[in-house]
């Protein structure tokens, strides 16, 4: 690691203190898998599933019906292994650009053109873009690695990259879904990968306005516990807050798990500071709303990473809930599931937007996946004695905080409601369960690709009057194509709805299958993929709710916005960025 | 004459459908086996099989629905509740009242389907089938496909229409399968039978009105009945694509409201597929065959009434061959819209809100009619007797035009029909024509089952002069005058006619490109062919199914059909027939030459003889006049011309090309004659085939 100057170790050292994101992320998380190296499931000499680690609650734990779901859904076979190939010496060496990389010495921005720095910042998350590491296969990677301390770094990298014609693909917590991380493969320049982790600050907090403003490397959970240090939160979470950073979310336009009561990215930022090739774009003062023509932060909002980097975020921030209850219910069904959540948003939101400030959270889910994890007595008691067909039960997962009195009430209110849906309130265990599955799952996969179980999840956002029949569709279109395909076992393909609104509804889709026996599987998870995603656009529903474009979804933004819309867009970036400085080509 | 107009329709590219339908050998079609299902019913008890344990599996498992509660899922439904509101609305009565009458059409029009009247159904039908049919056949396999189908996906059945009979066959087979039993779309003339229409509707039968114009609550109330029973699989949905009985044997022009709302479940993301399932059920001997002549001619139909029905008694001592019922195979909607429709569009507005099919959704739903037309068709069994009522008639109009009535030689006859059975055989047709049999055989007992329009002396076989068409019982006068006299002699005809037109389909593209050949110049090249050709086919496309937008597909598959059987030699400039084509080109032009000719004579009455007063109404009864006239002064030798549906099926021809228009006049419907366009298009019809290519025409 020659060329890591001084400055690196020194940071190093401050960052082991404080937990944050090193500059080498691969000595603590896995480059071709989900989270940290430690955490994993796998099966044991027993044949039992277990987690490892210590970082989380299920750390450590048997998980005994895993197993069975495991090789029941799939059909697959724990002789049947898939382990990854390990190759990282298949990376092309780097195409520098020497007078930039001269300049940005003299700048004393630490940076680096090491191989393992370098293939660690060319990914997201895509299954493609996974099961081609597992598979040693590495294709256009960074030439280069750049650690930018705070704002006025961010500047002179931005000047140097415009003076020399280099290409910036900023990177943040790396937990993209969507190939918007992918070096684009007719990209001639030298790529230059703007790590943004090592701006994580939060630079103040004011109690008066409840607002703080933080530097937008920081990682979610790093931002909630300092914030919570203080006793406040945002209350923006993502199921990848572990990772993901305040940057990406505002440049994707994230949701969090309890938008219901603090909303989502957009409705929690208040000032926002970006460096474009143009200069910096930042409002002038920090009104709560302003009518001043079109809200250029929406510009920003969604942008990914196409028009520049994004350093310093004002944010709104609460006072911590005293009180937070989970709760669950069970439903006979999905459609009597669905049917409950609208009747939920319609007479409870109201009511919760008048007793916002009191910071109440609701945050249902309904879910067929989890079934499985009912714990026996339960399920006899609901299946045998409730007539429940136990194929087709389904769970909604609840989460109310804020002041006890109010919780207690809402809990009350939500329950009536449920009942009148043939819904069974089963326990806070459950509840709690779901919201630690959250943040698990995404493990999970890891573990299916280890014995020729691919898998991967997706989302949109529709109107209530069309949730039961995209889910109907989708889930058919999924098996009917995956048949179609050749594929021998049928798949999973499930959902749920993850997130309610007044006028619709986010579902997310979840989509495995057993691949062995075929010579290509991650083009007919592509194929698959694609064809849901037609389904998905003709059943009404949006092209993303918050996962963004990138390049695997940009084929169909024109149809999505009008060609008048993109036309838009691309007059923004063409004024912005009219070299193509950040040109990670998303979007359009 | 404004060409550019006339040839419209070529310019859609690829209106292919089906799979099945590419073009390709039709020899290599494969159909499935038949098995005869009175077989059984011949040899075990009818009451035990009326009364036997009846299980069918339904969609997805779904738990059958009582007609009750059927009711009240449509009258709840977010689309009546707003057409109601809106009705209420625009004519500011109650909403209570508007709700009564939606209950009101509702009680009228849903069917009270019982199990004990299809028991019933099943034993008298059990009877009453042995008596009449030889055999009932029907492809097992189909039944497979059928049956996986309806578990699977909403399942719409389109049976072919040729008969009374067809629904309660239909549901009668099905009954005997253990499938599913089908509700079925039937034509309000049917409530006319008190007994009947009720015993009807508790067999399955839903009645609509023939037509309800712009009555928004009917339609809401019709289609979201239908589209209720569709979507939630309670059964599958049986209705006939062309509307009514066809009283030619030819099949119709398809009407599209059904069908429209059998896709839109689909089409608005409420399923995930409908399969439609399109049935082709062929009888030897059309029960109503003298019945549909005399209509065509202007006998008014008996109104259907109950005594009418069992009065045809006599029916019963008859012999009517066998039935051969085709379950096709499943068509998937979902695939069938794959890039034609974009689902998309309904994103924009609440799915209950009923809103006009757009121009991409009716160009889709028209283009698949058709193409389900033409599947019905092509599993059409066809019999001997359909073959040789062809040669027969052929034979029938050369004498006419000599003038001597000779008839033809059995021997010449059987010889023909061989030709011709390897000929249809050729070109695809699904003929059942038992080769193990020596074909003087096949011949004469093909003639026997249809004693009636033929008749047989000294081993010369003719039309029957007189039959049918009158009950020529004791007591009736001999023919008064030369009128009558060729009425009752087309009596016979246009029941030949209607056996002939069971093979049309066979020949009708062939017999296309055989007509633009004979009228061309012999220097004329492929281009100038096809432009004829094209003009032939635009011009019968209301006669015949011939898919919208496909002339230059349709001219393909002649091309190869005569050039596969060595009748052409088509290069890429030239057209030739070769020595051996002569005959089969004969047969072919002979076989379109009463369409040519009848077009030519409504081409002739409406500039000769069409007033300023001349109404749509008035317009049958007045050309049948001055066909008749021409007829009885040798002018014309086509006796099938007097058969008003090609009278009418001329007409919109005319109308659609815009030589005659409608106009609101004194009278609706008063027809205005553009007597310039029309004498240029019988001068066309007559030999004269325009080969210029029109402009912005497609070129091959």
């Amino acid at each position: 690691m020659s060329c890591l100057n001084f400055n690196v170790s020194h940071v190093l050292s401050q960052l082991n203190l404080c937990q944050y994101l090193p500059f080498h992320r691969q000595e603590i998380m896995k480059w071709n898998g989900w989270g940290y190296s430690d955490s994993r499931f796998l099966f044991n000499k027993k044949g039992q599933a277990e987690f490892t680690g210590k970082r989380y609650k299920l750390s450590g734990m048997i998980i005994p019906g895993l197993k069975e779901w495991f090789e029941g859904t799939f059909g697959a076979n724990l002789q049947h292994k898939s382990p990854p190939i390990l190759n990282s010496s298949a990376v092309r060496p780097p195409t520098l650009n020497e007078a930039f990389v001269e300049e940005l010495k003299s700048t004393g921005v630490p940076f680096s053109h090491d191989a393992e720095d370098r293939v660690f910042r060319a990914y997201g998350h895509c299954v493609h873009e996974i099961f081609a590491l597992r598979e040693g296969r590495i294709g256009r990677v960074p030439d280069l690695v750049v650690w930018p301390n705070c704002h006025n770094d961010v500047v002179k990298i931005v000047e140097l990259a415009c003076k020399h014609n280099v290409c910036l693909i900023p990177y943040g917590g790396g937990t993209s879904v969507s190939s918007a991380l992918e070096c684009p493969s007719e990209e001639t320049r030298s790529i230059v990968s703007l790590d943004t982790s090592q701006m994580n600050r939060i630079l103040w907090i004011d109690e008066k306005n409840l607002t703080a403003h933080v530097e937008a490397g920081i990682v979610g959970q790093d931002l909630e516990r300092l914030l919570n240090e203080s006793g406040y939160c945002t209350g923006h979470e993502p199921d990848s807050m572990e990772f993901s950073s305040l940057g990406g979310w505002v440049a994707t336009r994230a949701s969090g798990m309890k938008k219901n009561i603090y909303g989502n990215i957009e409705d929690l930022v208040v000032h926002i500071k970006m460096v474009t090739p143009r200069g910096v774009i930042e409002k002038s003062c920090q009104g709560p709303r302003m009518s001043t023509g079109p809200d250029v932060h929406h510009f920003i909002l969604g942008s990914e990473g196409t028009l520049g980097v994004v350093t310093e975020v004002t944010m709104k921030i609460r006072p911590m809930p005293e009180y937070q209850k989970y709760g669950s219910v069970v439903f006979p069904n999905f459609e009597q599931g669905v049917a409950c959540l609208r009747e939920v948003a319609k007479q409870v939101t109201p009511d919760f937007y008048l007793i916002f400030s009191s910071g109440h959270a609701l945050k249902p889910q309904v879910s067929s996946i989890f079934t499985s994890f009912l714990d026996g007595l339960k399920k006899i008691y609901i299946t045998k004695f409730k007539g429940f067909d136990p194929n087709r039960l389904c769970v909604a997962t609840l989460l109310f905080e804020g002041n006890r009195e109010k919780v207690l009430q809402h809990e009350k209110q939500v329950y009536d409601i449920a009942a009148k849906f043939g819904g069974l309130a089963a326990g806070e265990d459950n509840g709690q369960r779901g919201y630690m599955l959250t943040f698990v799952i995404a493990y999970l996969r890891d573990l299916g690709m280890d014995y020729y179980v691919m898998g991967e999840s997706f989302e949109t956002s529709v109107p209530w009057d069309r949730v039961l029949d995209i889910c109907q569709n989708v889930k058919a279109r999924i098996v009917h194509e995956c048949k179609e395909r050749g594929v021998q076992f049928t798949p999973l393909s499930t959902c749920r709805v993850t997130q309610t609104y007044d006028a619709g509804a986010c579902v997310y889709f979840y989509f495995g299958f057993n691949y062995r026996g075929l010579s290509d599987p991650v083009h007919v998870y592509e194929q698959v993929e694609h064809a849901a995603r037609e389904e998905i656009l003709a059943n009404g529903g949006s092209l993303s709710h918050h996962h963004g474009v990138g390049k695997l979804r940009k084929e169909w933004m024109s149809e999505t916005v009008s060609n008048v819309g993109i036309g838009m867009l691309k007059s923004v970036k063409d004024y912005v960025d009219p070299n193509n400085i950040f040109g990670n080509r998303n979007l359009f | 004459m404004d060409s550019s107009c006339l040839l419209a329709s070529l310019h859609g590219s690829d209106t292919l459908l089906f799979a099945d339908m590419q073009h390709r050998d039709p020899m290599l079609q494969k159909r499935d086996e038949f098995e005869d299902m009175l077989e059984e019913r011949r040899n075990s008890s009818d009451l035990r099989y009326a009364l036997r344990c009846y299980t069918p599996v339904l969609y997805k498992g779904v738990t059958p629905c009582t007609a009750g509660a059927l009711k009240n899922m449509v009258l709840q439904s977010a689309q009546i509740h707003f057409v109601i509101g809106q009705v209420s609305n625009e004519t500011g009565r109650a909403v209570d009242d508007v709700q009564e009458e939606a209950s009101a059409i509702l009680e009228e029009m849903a069917h009270s389907l019982q199990l004990s009247t299809v028991r019933f159904f099943a034993f008298t039908l059990s009877k009453v089938f042995k008596t009449l049919f030889r055999s009932i056949c029907v492809n097992e396999e189909g039944i497979q496909r059928l049956q996986q189908a309806i578990q699977e996906h909403p399942v719409v059945l389109l049976p072919s229409h040729r008969s009374y009979m067809d629904f309660l066959l239909m549901s009668y087979i099905l009954y005997t399968y253990d499938l599913a039993l089908p509700v079925i779309a039937a034509g309000m003339d049917f409530m006319g039978m008190k007994f009947v229409g009720e015993m009807l509707r508790m067999s399955g039968a839903f009645f609509i009105r023939r037509s309800f114009g712009g009555d928004k609550l009917y339609w809401a109330v019709f289609s979201e009945y239908v589209k209720t029973m569709l979507k939630n699989g309670f059964a599958p949905v049986e209705f006939f694509l062309e509307g009514t009985r066809s009283r030619t044997s030819k099949s119709l022009t398809p009407k599209l409201g059904l069908l429209n709302i059998a896709m839109d479940p689909f089409l608005k993301g409420e399923v995930f597929d409908v399969h439609l399932v399109p049935v082709s059920i062929s009888y030897e001997r059309i029960l109503e065959e003298a019945l549909y002549a005399r209509e065509l001619l202007g006998v008014p139909k008996p109104k259907e009434s109950t005594s009418g029905l069992f009065k045809a008694r006599k029916v019963l001592s008859e012999d009517y061959g066998s039935i051969h019922v085709y379950f096709g195979q499943p068509v998937s909607v979902r695939r069938l819209s794959q890039g034609k429709v974009d689902r998309g569009q309904f994103n924009l507005t609440p799915r209950h809100i009923p809103k006009r099919p757009s121009e991409e959704i009716h160009s889709f739903v028209n283009d698949s009619a058709y193409g389900l037309v033409r599947a019905q068709e092509e599993n059409m069994v066809l019999k001997p007797w359909v073959l040789l009522a062809s040669l027969l008639l052929q034979n029938h109009h050369g004498d006419q035009a000599s003038g001597r009535a000779r008839g033809m030689a059995l021997d010449e006859l059987t010889e023909q029909a061989v030709w011709l059975r390897d000929l249809s055989r050729q070109y695809g047709a699904f003929l059942h024509w038992p080769d193990h049999v020596p074909p003087p055989e096949v011949v004469s007992s093909s003639l026997s089952l249809h004693r009636g329009l033929v008749t047989i002396t000294e081993g010369r076989v003719q039309l029957a002069s007189e039959q049918a068409g009158g009950p020529a019982g004791p007591g009736e006068p001999p023919p008064v005058g030369p009128e009558e006299e060729l009425l009752r002699q087309a009596v016979t005809v246009l029941s030949c006619v209607s056996y002939r037109n069971q093979a049309l389909h066979v020949f009708l593209r062939p017999a296309l490109l055989a007509s633009a050949v004979h009228a061309a110049s012999s220097s004329s090249g492929k281009q100038e062919i096809f432009n004829s050709f094209s003009f032939l086919r635009n011009m019968f496309s209301n006669e015949f199914i011939l898919c919208p937008g496909a002339t230059v597909q349709d001219f393909e598959e002649a091309c190869f059909l005569l050039v596969k059987t060595g009748a052409l030699q088509v290069s890429q400039q030239e057209v030739v027939v070769t020595e051996r084509g002569h005959r089969t080109l004969a047969f072919l032009t002979s076989v379109l030459d009463p369409f040519l000719q009848g077009y030519q004579v409504v081409c002739r009455f409406l500039s000769e003889e069409a007033n300023e007063a001349l109404t749509e109404k008035q317009f049958v009864p007045t050309v049948r006049k001055f066909i008749i006239k021409r007829l009885l002064a040798g002018r014309l030798r086509y006796t099938e011309v007097l058969s008003s549906d090609l009278q009418k099926n001329a007409l919109a021809a005319l109308l659609r090309l815009g030589a005659v228009r409608k106009i609101k006049g004194a009278e609706p419907g008063t027809l205005k004659v553009n007597k310039v366009m029309v004498h240029s298009l019988e001068d066309a019809l007559g030999g004269n085939l325009p080969t210029q290519k029109p402009a912005a025409v497609a070129r091959l």
